[in-house]
């Protein structure tokens, strides 16, 4: 184990070192103010002018939703491309240049140089997506007094869904070049959100074999379906009109996952873990 | 006593090339053992078998007794690619600290700066790699070989970017080692370095091992050159004790004998010999 913090030191270093945490701070706390004034205006003009008309409509609990759900799906994307960028190169691309011979020939052994790296980015890019999300939950909460139905559910569903993307991507580069990994894994997400949008198209259309297609895509890459489930957490006490609106989300629709969800997204996660510590043994360097 | 390194009938296919094909290579401890061929002979793939970046298709390495590529071989076993890179965003002394850790060194700051000092990076260590010249990371590079204890310690083009007091640095190391019982394995297209500083040289070629044993026994003798009044006389086919009869005949002859010179063929004569003979 302490081989395997010494690697994860020395990837939280790199990170550090090249300013990667640096940018990503400040990115992120320009994109935060952007959310606060955006939070703030929302909220000043439902002040002025209830949404609705003369339909029955909580236009508060419906913007405090959208806006925390579109900085859930915000938190989560800007968490895949970090665990994208710390992760895309870290076997082939490592060996291409030449970086990762002299630490492999070390005692250490191979299982536990993925498994450094894992903890350095599962670490990091866990821990940014739930402070951007808790940050900007403080901010509807301050801009508009709206209260999330739950804040552990969706920033646990984030983090294990970026730690999942982080597993996914590590596999990819014991078998990808950097640029090839990079491209697939985004692709893949990519595919997830696709399937979300598929699946709340389905539903709106009430078209069975579409929210089917969208459910199993979900579930076959399960930071969507963690994505989903975080949402109706996170929008569970929007009743009403509202609550329907919410309900579909800015990004793919809120859905129930179930308890099933947390173990499977583990298993995946750990399966991919362990495709890709048996492809790096068994690859040539 | 255990061999630093043994390797027997060490195979590698890459689908239909075979890199090397059925190679037996031994290195003593406290032996320097140089390993010549052309480009694509096979020389690197032997190298990263030992240290088990790659694994053989057939055949088995040893280092120091347990198998190339167990944890214990790569304990024993100290490593210089030929293409390597430390991360441009640290510094000598973090790299050196970091395979410490991974090698379990105790050596601590004590042992980073006798290594750094015995290439001749003595003070270097606060300097990050991006304001190193490539001489200076390669010299980092056979410190950071030598980390902890290794029993064989292997190097693979080692001097290709050291300019000639670096080269005489490393030479002068390889001794040293060589003194402290280590066997080194040194893969090197620098014929002039091997032939001065190695006990044994082997040279692969096409995946075999196409002649072996000391550079004085590979090295031809190349007959005896006159210095004469007449100009410089060149018998071929004479030896050392050849050279009173052929003075005393000269003499005999009424020619002034200015020099003499006894040839030997170089590692160089012995490589082509060997490799580019066989084309032939």
């Amino acid at each position: 184990m302490s081989d395997a913090l010494t690697i994860a030191g020395h990837a939280l270093r790199e990170a550090a070192r090249r300013r990667v945490l640096l940018v990503v701070a400040v990115l992120t706390v320009g994109f935060l103010g952007l959310y606060a004034l955006a939070a703030i205006k929302v909220f000043d003009s439902l002040d002025r002018e209830h949404l609705g008309g003369e339909i029955p409509i909580d236009d508060r609990a419906l913007a405090g939703g959208t806006l925390l759900g579109l900085a859930m799906f915000t938190a989560l994307f800007l968490g895949v491309v970090l665990a994208v960028f710390l992760t895309l190169g870290a076997v082939r691309g490592d060996a291409e240049r030449g970086l990762l011979q002299p630490l492999v020939v070390r005692p250490v052994g191979r299982t536990t140089l993925l498994a450094g790296r894992f903890l350095a980015a599962s670490a990091v890019c866990a821990a940014y997506v739930v402070v951007v999300f808790l940050a900007a939950a403080v901010i509807t909460h301050a801009a508009g007094e709206f209260t999330a139905g739950s804040l552990a559910v969706p920033a646990a569903g984030l983090a294990l869904g970026v730690v999942s993307i982080v597993a996914l991507s590590l596999l990819g580069s014991t078998l990808l070049s950097t640029t090839a990994n990079g491209i697939a894994v985004f692709m893949v997400f990519g595919t997830g959100l696709a399937a979300g949008l598929l699946g709340q198209i389905g539903d709106a259309l009430n078209v069975d074999s579409l929210v089917t297609a969208g459910r199993a895509i979900s579930w076959a890459v399960p930071f969507e379906a963690l994505y989903q489930n975080g949402l109706d957490a996170l929008t569970s006490d929007v009743s009403g009109i509202a609550g329907v609106i919410v309900q579909l989300g800015p990004f793919g629709g809120a859905e129930a996952a179930g308890a099933a969800l947390w173990p499977m997204a583990i298993v995946w996660t750990a399966a991919a873990l362990a495709l890709a510590a048996w492809s790096f043994a068994r690859r040539d360097l | 006593m255990t061999a630093a390194l043994a390797a027997r009938g060490l195979t590698k296919r890459y689908g239909a090339t075979t890199a090397l094909d059925g190679v037996d290579l031994q290195v003593e401890p406290g032996e320097l053992v140089g390993l010549l061929g052309p480009n694509g002979a096979g020389k690197s793939t032997l190298v990263k078998i030992a240290c088990g970046l790659v694994r053989p298709s057939d055949g088995e390495a040893q280092v120091a007794g347990a198998p190339a590529g167990s944890a214990a071989a790569r304990a024993a076993t100290g490593y210089l690619a030929e293409l390597f890179r430390f991360p441009d965003w640290a510094r000598a002394d973090e790299v050196l600290a970091l395979h410490q850790r991974l090698a379990r060194s105790d050596g601590g700051a004590q042992e980073r700066e006798r290594l750094l000092g015995r290439v001749g990076l003595r003070g270097e260590g606060g300097r990050r790699m991006d304001q190193m010249s490539k001489g200076m990371q390669q010299r980092l590079g056979i410190a950071q070989a030598l980390v902890g204890a290794p029993q064989l310690v292997l190097l693979d083009e080692p001097t290709s970017a050291l300019d000639p007091a670096g080269r005489r640095t490393v030479r002068d190391l390889l001794v040293e080692l060589r003194g402290q019982g280590i066997g080194v394995l040194l893969n090197s297209h620098l014929l002039s370095e091997i032939e001065l500083v190695c006990d044994r040289v082997v040279i692969v070629d096409r995946g075999r091992v196409v002649a072996q044993g000391r550079p004085a026994d590979l090295t031809a003798p190349g007959g005896v050159e006159v210095d004469t009044s007449d100009g410089v006389r060149r018998l071929a086919d004479a030896t050392r004790e050849d050279v009173p009869r052929i003075v005393r005949e000269l003499v005999a002859e009424g020619v002034d004998v200015y020099g003499v010179r006894v040839v030997t063929g170089t590692l160089e004569d012995a490589y082509l010999a060997a490799v580019v003979g066989r084309d032939q």
